[in-house]
């Protein structure tokens, strides 16, 4: 009950004080030709549904119009139930208002109708809503306010907390709190106002025409001239009325707004104030009053209050109402709708029609303000900044760039070796190898320390063996080269699978000390060389290792560079690829500098660096759809929760980009890229990258998955033809498909056919039983999930922790 | 499984009685039941009546069902059988020609009639069913770094009973360590706790660690210590029930070898899916000779029993048990015939393999059955192709989801 004599105790007078009168409101825009046009048919059409006996002007057809997005329907219903508003006897009006005419127009209104809540038929509810609803067109862009009717109820009950204080009626200042921007707004929307009043003399004589006739009128509430009040006024009736649900909310935050806010708004309040009496239209449905229920406060009087949200923020909800009113598929749905009032740079959401502002500094206003709007309609999404990205390619001129695979038996030095080339280029410097040697001496590994540069794993450095593939990178003058240090160990061969699957060329580690090296040769020497071939590595670099224990001998050196070219070129390698060089990767001889142990000097040939360098470059697929294999899921810091690393085998990608992950089809932007760690605005193929993504969740990724562009996503298939050769013996059996990191279950089904190894033709004859090591053959392979696959892709079939076979998928 | 009454002629013609006391019996009478036999069985059956005017109530009844049988649903994680067909005997509350699911229950009776007759092959069933020499089940996880498949064995079958897999990103430079490792445990904590979630402790099983590289070790040492961490006294009285294995990789087929390793046939020699395993690891390596001593395929097969490469002196009939699952009863019988020939007529040994363990699984993709020869065989036709591939889909189809 309080309430209701909060509402009986109301001040008019203070609350039309406080009334801003919408200043922060720009009205600026123009009726565009396009609309006119609209218009024009639109008004015909409504003429044609009404009929010739109702007395509407084409203006305020128009006017309708606008509201309803050239809704014909709409409109015929809003001027209907206008004119029979105003055709209701305004009896109510005159047994309750005393106070004086020019300050009763505005504030009066909702109060009245909160007031007359309790008594009001349903039918005068739903009437003054649409009249509300009407005025609202101001506000159509907030989303409480165009919510259908049945449904408003609950969401306006939060707003009852501030009533209290609102009803209050303190006049020491209104208004939410508002931003410098919103109050020069306002200022210019007083002068403006005033603008519009010096133009329209003879409109403005009419309006205090009409608001003298509206004190009359309450005398005569059977007077129901009104609907023909002067047309051209109607706009700033409008404008007036619209601007009245904003009594609420402006009164809610009293004392927050400062002074110098609330002067302008004074003014201009007064100034539209006396422009029209917009009243004589809400009159009508005014019922002796009652204090106002519950229900009725909540349904009258909410609406406004939320729009103080409006203020600050209509901006960001241009979209909203469309969502949300009420579609009967007669008219343009509301995509097409917000389609049209984007084309149209939103003038629809200003009903009021008024001479563009001339003042250039309006204009700026405008464009932040759209600018914003803009800026907040877009999806949250990453910008690109839709570079050619070839053409930066071409013009950053790049080093050659070349990936290499550590490839060896277990134990052959990889990762040592390459820890030596490392440190001896200065990429790791002394105080880290050190500490390093220092740990490494604490757990009675001493020799590990230049592989501790490499083996960063905690469970690598514990039992000394490699596990995982390990990147890292250096440069020389000509080239810059990414290390991918393999594990030599059989049961990581997946992990080197997918190294060797980024390289350019391989480095073969050949243990050279007694009986390591023949053990290498029956081990992962041989898997490790036929695997890189199979996966399309051309060029190899044989750096037969630990000479040092050894003394340098010249002919163990002959004797496994023979052994090892024999075996390599039977594997597909051609001679002119192969390079030797005998080195140690604990001492450094050999590998940056030359060999200083006198033992040594046979060797006349160049440093293992020298043959690193004169690896020719690598022609890419920059040209082809993009197509990246996810070699790792992480967090890429606090900025990128979800990254992913991988090398670019075909294509470019830039920032901004939206890619697809396939096999789960779900599609991510680009927000952040690194090229070997730097940060970019693009990659191009045979980079290695680090993509931060965004809207996507981290369960869709899996290593193994492949970037693509939305446009030509990579096939996942679930069964395959693949031409492979045999490494073991191959029947009908179950593998793992392997290619690069991706890995998956599945079975080898059909042996189509033997081919021919030198013409690829199949054998004539009967189909085989079984495929002999070495053979070359036709298989079916079949995988239980759906893997990313294409025509000439790689693969690698493995069964029993032995690789059975490689091919390309046909 | 108990017999309780066998009344069999000597046509084949009769009635079996058995009374089911294990879950795996259950598996046991998926493979005996075929479509079109006779079942009788108890049943809860919801009976509507209606009264004059027109109310209905209902209420459930405790009947015996006499159906003919149509279709046959196997659940393989809760090992039940769910018989369905047409009662074909009238009772107090069912008529001929009605629908029955018949839900077979353990710890009660139901007899069995077959329509062509009990077959050597449904008479060995039975007989290997009753068998009193239980076989205890074995839990094996295999995994690999983000991935672990939790596996039961036993006797009859292989169950996967959960996936685990999570995302343990690789190792990048310096620093970055932590992630790891740090999922790492998380993955090894969700294993774990999937494992507890699904084994009975008390049961006292010994329960193999698969795993390439040290995975399996890091598993255990884990563990352990969160058995010691949160004072679990019925995990830490697991310790010697964990054996660690190597597997070459952490899917499902990598169980062969876990079967076949050293550590594995100490504990679990006698077990059928160790001899099994054993049996198909030389047939595989009979093939790789190729010497034309080992056959697969229907086709194949057919024509080596034909030609008596099957009989006494080492010849052996591989066949899963699958294809004795065929709708077709033509193609039944075809298999039956050739067990029954080769087991009397040749002289040669029969083992039907599990098609659920991963040994049957690799014989399913051999056609589903293999012979190894007394004296090797040239093969003439090249035709047997489109035998393979329907001998394959069938295996598929009688495959029971999981």
């Amino acid at each position: 009950m309080s309430r209701h004599k909060l509402v009986k105790a109301l001040d008019l007078d203070e609350e039309l004080d406080d009334f801003d009168g919408g200043a922060d409101s720009d009205y600026g825009e123009e009726v565009g030709a396009e609309d006119k046009e609209h218009l024009r048919l639109g008004t015909a059409k409504v003429r044609d549904v009404l009929g010739p006996e109702v007395s509407i002007t084409d203006r305020e057809i128009e006017d309708s119009l606008w509201h309803y997005y050239y809704d014909v329907d709409k409109t015929v219903n809003y001027l209907i139930s206008q004119k029979t508003n105003s055709q209701t006897p305004k009896k109510a009006r005159k047994q309750k208002v005393n106070s004086d005419v020019n300050k009763s127009d505005v504030s009066d209104i909702s109060r009245q109708d909160s007031k007359t809540g309790g008594h009001v038929k349903t039918s005068e509810i739903s009437s003054s809503c649409s009249a509300q609803l009407s005025l609202a067109d101001l506000f159509r862009d907030s989303p409480w306010l165009n919510i259908p009717e049945d449904r408003r109820g609950e969401i306006l009950i939060e707003p009852l907390y501030p009533r209290g204080r609102l009803m209050g009626g303190s006049s020491k200042s209104d208004g939410a709190p508002k931003s410098k921007l919103a109050a020069l707004a306002a200022a210019r929307k007083k002068k403006e106002n005033q603008r519009a009043e010096d133009g329209q003399n003879a409109t403005n004589s009419v309006a205090l025409l009409d608001k003298l006739s509206g004190k009359p009128r309450q005398g005569k509430p059977d007077s129901a001239s009104d609907i023909s009040s002067p047309k051209p006024l109607i706009a700033i009736t409008e404008q007036t009325m619209n601007e009245q649900p904003r009594k609420y909310p402006k009164r809610k935050s009293k004392g927050l707004k400062s002074p110098q806010d609330d002067q302008p708004a004074k003014e201009a309040f007064k100034k539209s104030d006396s422009l029209a009496s917009p009243d004589v239209e809400k009159q009508p449905e005014i019922t002796p009053a009652a204090d106002p229920s519950v229900f009725a406060q909540t349904i009258f009087a909410a609406p406004a209050v939320s729009q103080q949200h409006d203020l600050q923020t209509s901006d960001r909800y241009v979209l909203g109402p469309d969502t949300y009113a009420e579609f009967d598929f007669a008219g343009p749905s509301p995509d097409d709708v917000v389609t049209k009032a984007q084309n149209t740079k939103r003038p629809t959401r200003k009903p009021v029609k008024q001479p563009p502002q001339p003042s250039s500094g309006d204009e700026s206003v405008n464009a932040v303000s759209q600018g914003v709007g803009v800026v907040a309609i877009e999806e949250p999404k990453v910008k690109g900044k839709n570079l050619d990205v070839m053409a930066e390619f071409e013009r950053s001129k790049p080093k050659n760039a070349a990936n290499f695979v550590v490839i060896g038996h277990v134990d052959a030095g990889k990762s040592t070796l390459m820890g030596r080339l490392l440190y001896d280029l200065k990429v790791v410097d002394q105080r880290t190898l050190d500490k390093y040697r220092k740990e490494a001496e604490r757990i009675g590994k001493a020799s590990f320390a230049l592989a501790w540069v490499l083996d960063q794993g905690t469970e690598e450095r514990s039992r000394g063996v490699t596990i995982d593939i390990a990147m890292n990178k250096f440069e020389t003058e000509s080239t810059s080269f990414t290390i991918l240090d393999a594990p030599g160990h059989r049961d990581f061969i997946p992990n080197m699978i997918a190294g060797a699957s980024q390289a350019d060329f391989a480095v073969l580690v050949i243990d050279a000390s007694t009986g390591n090296f023949e053990s290498g040769l029956k081990g992962q020497t041989k898997e490790h060389a036929l695997l890189v071939r199979s996966m399309g590595v051309q060029r190899i670099v044989i750096a037969v290792n630990k000479l040092d224990t050894i003394q340098w001998s010249q002919d163990r050196f002959d004797e496994i560079s023979q052994q090892v070219s024999a075996f390599l070129t039977t594997a597909g390698f051609l001679a002119k690829n192969l390079a030797f060089v005998p080195c140690a990767g604990l001492t450094g001889d050999n590998i940056v500098r030359k060999a200083e142990d006198p033992q040594a000097s046979w060797y006349t040939g160049a440093p293992l660096i020298s043959l690193l360098e004169s690896s020719e470059p690598v022609t890419r697929a920059l040209e082809k759809p993009l197509r990246m294999t996810v070699d790792d899921i992480f967090r890429g810091g606090v900025q990128n929760p979800l990254s992913i690393s991988g090398r670019l085998d075909a294509g470019n990608v830039q920032i901004g980009d939206t890619v697809v992950i396939m096999p789960a089809s779900q599609t991510a932007s680009i927000k952040g890229l690194e090229v070997d760690s730097e940060p970019s605005d693009w990659a191009v193929a045979g980079q290695n990258v680090i993509l931060h993504l965004a809207d996507i969740e981290a369960k869709y990724l899996k290593s193994g998955d492949v970037v693509c562009p939305p446009a030509v996503p990579i096939q996942c298939v679930t069964s395959f033809t693949v031409k492979i050769l045999a490494f073991e013996h191959i029947t009908p059996m179950h593998c793992e498909v392997h290619k690069g990191r991706l890995h998956a279950p599945g079975r080898v089904t059909k042996l189509v056919a033997q081919l021919d190894k030198a013409s690829g033709a199949a054998v004539k004859g009967k189909k085989p039983r079984l495929i002999k090591p070495g053979s070359v053959a036709r298989v079916h392979v079949e995988v239980d999930d759906p893997i990313p696959l294409e025509q000439g892709g790689r693969v690698i079939l493995r069964a029993g922790g032995e690789t059975i076979g490689a091919g390309l998928v046909e | 499984m108990r017999l309780v009454k066998q009344a069999i002629e000597r046509d084949g013609s009769g009635t079996i009685t058995l009374f089911p006391e294990d879950p795996e019996d259950m598996w046991f009478t998926y493979n005996l039941i075929r479509p079109s036999d006779l079942l009788r069985a108890s049943a809860l059956r919801r009976i509507t009546t209606e009264s004059a005017t027109g109310s209905t109530s209902s209420t459930r009844v405790h009947i015996n069902l006499l159906i003919r049988v149509e279709k046959l649903d196997f659940d393989t994680q809760s090992s039940q059988l769910h018989v369905s067909g047409r009662i074909i005997e009238e009772t107090k509350y069912t008529k001929v020609g009605q629908w029955h699911t018949l839900d077979l229950e353990l710890n009660r009776n139901f007899t069995l009639e077959k329509k062509d007759g009990w077959d050597s092959v449904a008479r060995n069933l039975v007989k290997e069913a009753c068998d009193p020499a239980k076989q205890a089940d074995v839990w094996a996880v295999i995994m690999q770094e983000g991935l672990a498949h939790l596996v039961v064995l036993t006797g009859q079958r292989t169950v996967l009973r959960q996936k685990v897999e999570t995302t343990v990103p690789k190792k990048r430079g310096t620093g970055k360590q932590g992630d790891h490792d740090k999922a790492l445990e998380k993955f090894f904590q969700t294993t774990l706790d999937t494992l507890l979630r699904h084994i009975d402790l008390s049961a006292n099983l010994p329960i193999l660690l698969a795993s390439p590289g040290f995975v399996a070790q890091a598993f255990l040492k884990f563990i352990l210590e969160t058995a010691t961490r949160t004072g679990n006294k019925s995990l830490m009285g697991q310790k010697g029930n964990f054996v660690v294995v190597h597997a070459a990789s952490g899917y499902l087929h990598s169980l062969n070898e876990v079967l076949q390793s050293p550590e594995v046939l100490a504990r679990l020699k006698d077990t059928k899916y160790a001899r099994e395993t054993k049996l198909m690891d030389t047939f595989m390596s009979l093939l790789y000779k190729d010497d034309g001593r080992a056959a697969y395929g229907p086709r194949e097969v057919e024509q080596a029993v034909e030609k008596g490469a099957v009989g006494r002196g080492g010849g052996i009939l591989l066949i899963c048990d699958s294809l004795f699952r065929a709708q077709d009863v033509g193609t039944r019988r075809r298999w039956v015939g050739l067990v029954d020939r080769v087991r009397e007529t040749e002289g040669g040994e029969v083992r039907v393999l599990s098609g659920t363990h991963e040994s049957g699984k690799q014989l399913e993709g051999l056609g589903g059955i293999a012979a190894m020869l007394t004296f090797p065989l040239e093969y003439l036709d090249g035709e047997d192709e489109v035998e393979d591939e329907i001998a394959l889909s069938n295996g598929n189809t009688a495959g029971e989801k999981t």
